[in-house]
């Protein structure tokens, strides 16, 4: 087999047919786990123990399959059963699938967030009388969110990187594309080496932009840094 | 004849197995200064976080103006009290931190006003010049617009008092402020407090070390020792006619 240019330039349009679907999928199943990700964090603060205890073993049941097996669940089993059974077109699978597999990673994410304020934060906020609302909303998350956005970021390009697990249930994103295309030319190896180069052209941005923006975070209330910033005459 | 503004009644405390609060009575009347002071340990802390709602008495009742502050009556019955009851009372009552606990994301200028503005749902612009007002008062009226990071512990410290002071306390609770500071930045901090002591009519209650400094400037004392008030007077009954041989011992450890 060797590496033929034209097939190259013939499957490269064919390919990129896909990258709606990827890009796509990859950001409305990040939104879903975004969202979902609250969902679990405030379940897991709803203060009785057995409940939290509940809560946490299904997280743990949920991290600890393959997301492929419940993605596969979702569109093969679940019709299934009788009742409750819905059948899903590909696209709401895997966001469905992938949402709730990578929701309880960000769960963790937030709940790590909301963790590192300070106890005193809460203190000070009671002392000063702020409603609960208040107290989330005017200090808690203000300071909880910042430093885990980097984190966030890295899940949404880990996220990208498993969408693809998408064309196993027939979601027609690139890497779907470069089978069909392979199936019907019997030539794998460009198609194929042309996922690749897309995911690399975008993953890696995104991850040195993420690394830019952990240091930006890190640094936020930093003395020096406001310093700087007000030298500029940027307001924070 | 003068109704004290806050009441402890045979108030106990907990935490797990260790009785930290064994019974305190204790009659604040509006505009006093309490001293509270006794070996570490003791529950001086505990006696005003429970005031602020940080802690929860394990028995007991404290009344602020007359109010159960951690109990409330529904359908004939006293039960615990709701978020909502804790915050009606909680309103008159303000606290200063041994740590600051200014909020990092905003100016000292921002700390100040949130709280007004949020809580109080005040006028924005009176608030802004209340707060500028106070912040000029501890002497901190060229830093407005900085970040408590760029600020010495000193100033931290005066900045959450002025914090505490925007929002018109009736009561103002005082947590170790100085403990946290290096000791050169203690008198700057307590400069402040007599200031406050000396021309604000609310009701202070300073847990403290600074054993001189509170005998100076309180109406009275109190000796905290194993979880009961053990002495409680006047700085000159409590120093000079005290028999008690703990408080004597620890006076003679503190005072320099």
């Amino acid at each position: 087999m060797k590496w033929n240019w034209e097939i190259f330039f013939d499957a490269f349009p064919f390919v990129l047919q896909g990258l709606g679907i990827t890009v796509g999928l990859t950001v409305t199943c990040y939104l879903f786990a975004l969202l979902l990700g609250f969902f679990w964090t405030f379940l897991r603060r709803v203060p009785s123990r057995p409940f939290h205890w509940f809560v946490t073993w299904a997280m743990e049941f949920i991290r600890s399959t393959p997301p492929l097996v419940q993605l596969f669940f979702i569109y093969y089993a679940w019709p299934m059963i009788p009742g409750v059974g819905v059948t899903l077109s590909p696209f709401a699978s895997a966001v469905l699938g992938l949402g709730i597999h990578f929701s309880t990673y960000i769960g963790e994410i937030y709940r790590s967030g909301i963790e590192s304020v300070d106890k005193g934060q809460w203190e000070a906020a009671t002392a000063l009388n702020f409603s609960t609302y208040q107290k989330w909303r005017k200090i808690i998350l203000p300071q909880a969110v910042p430093p885990v956005i980097p984190m966030l970021g890295n899940y949404f390009i880990i996220m990208f990187k498993e969408v693809p697990l998408a064309s196993t249930v027939g979601a027609a994103g690139i890497l779907y594309m470069a089978n069909t295309y392979g199936a019907r030319n019997w030539a794998y190896l460009e198609p194929l080496t042309i996922v690749g180069i897309i995911f690399l052209l975008l993953s890696y941005p995104s991850a040195i932009f993420i690394k830019k923006l952990e240091r930006k975070m890190n640094t936020r209330f930093d003395k020096n840094t406001i310093l700087e910033n007000s030298q500029k005459g940027a307001v924070l | 004849m003068l109704k004290p503004i806050v009441e402890y009644k045979d108030v106990h405390k907990s935490f797990g197995e260790v009785e930290v609060l064994k019974g305190i009575n204790l009659d604040i009347y509006p505009g006093e200064k309490i001293a509270v002071i006794g070996p570490s340990g003791s529950g001086k802390t505990t006696i005003i976080r429970m005031l602020m709602t940080l802690e929860e008495p394990t028995s007991g009742d404290i009344y602020v103006d007359g109010k159960n502050l951690w109990k409330m009556e529904k359908n004939g019955e006293m039960v615990r009290a709701n978020e909502k009851h804790l915050r009606e009372i909680r309103s008159d009552i303000g606290m200063v931190f041994q740590h600051f606990n200014l909020f990092p994301h905003m100016t000292i200028l921002e700390n100040c006003m949130t709280a007004p503005i949020h809580v109080k749902k005040e006028d924005k612009e009176e608030v802004r010049e209340r707060s500028i007002h106070m912040l000029e008062r501890v002497g901190l009226g060229d830093k407005l617009n900085n970040y408590p990071s760029q600020l010495s512990g000193g100033q931290k410290q005066r900045v959450a008092m002025a914090r505490a002071l925007v929002m018109r306390p009736k009561i103002m609770l005082f947590d170790e402020v100085t403990s946290a500071l290096d000791p050169e930045l203690v008198g700057e901090v307590l400069e402040v407090i007599r200031d406050l002591a000396k021309h604000e009519d609310m009701a202070m209650v300073l847990v403290t070390h600074e054993m001189d400094f509170a005998l100076d400037i309180a109406d009275k004392v109190l000796f905290l020792d194993k979880g009961i008030i053990a002495e409680q007077g006047t700085a000159r009954e409590v120093i000079e006619q005290s028999d008690n041989a703990r408080l004597q011992e620890f006076l003679r450890r503190f005072r320099k």
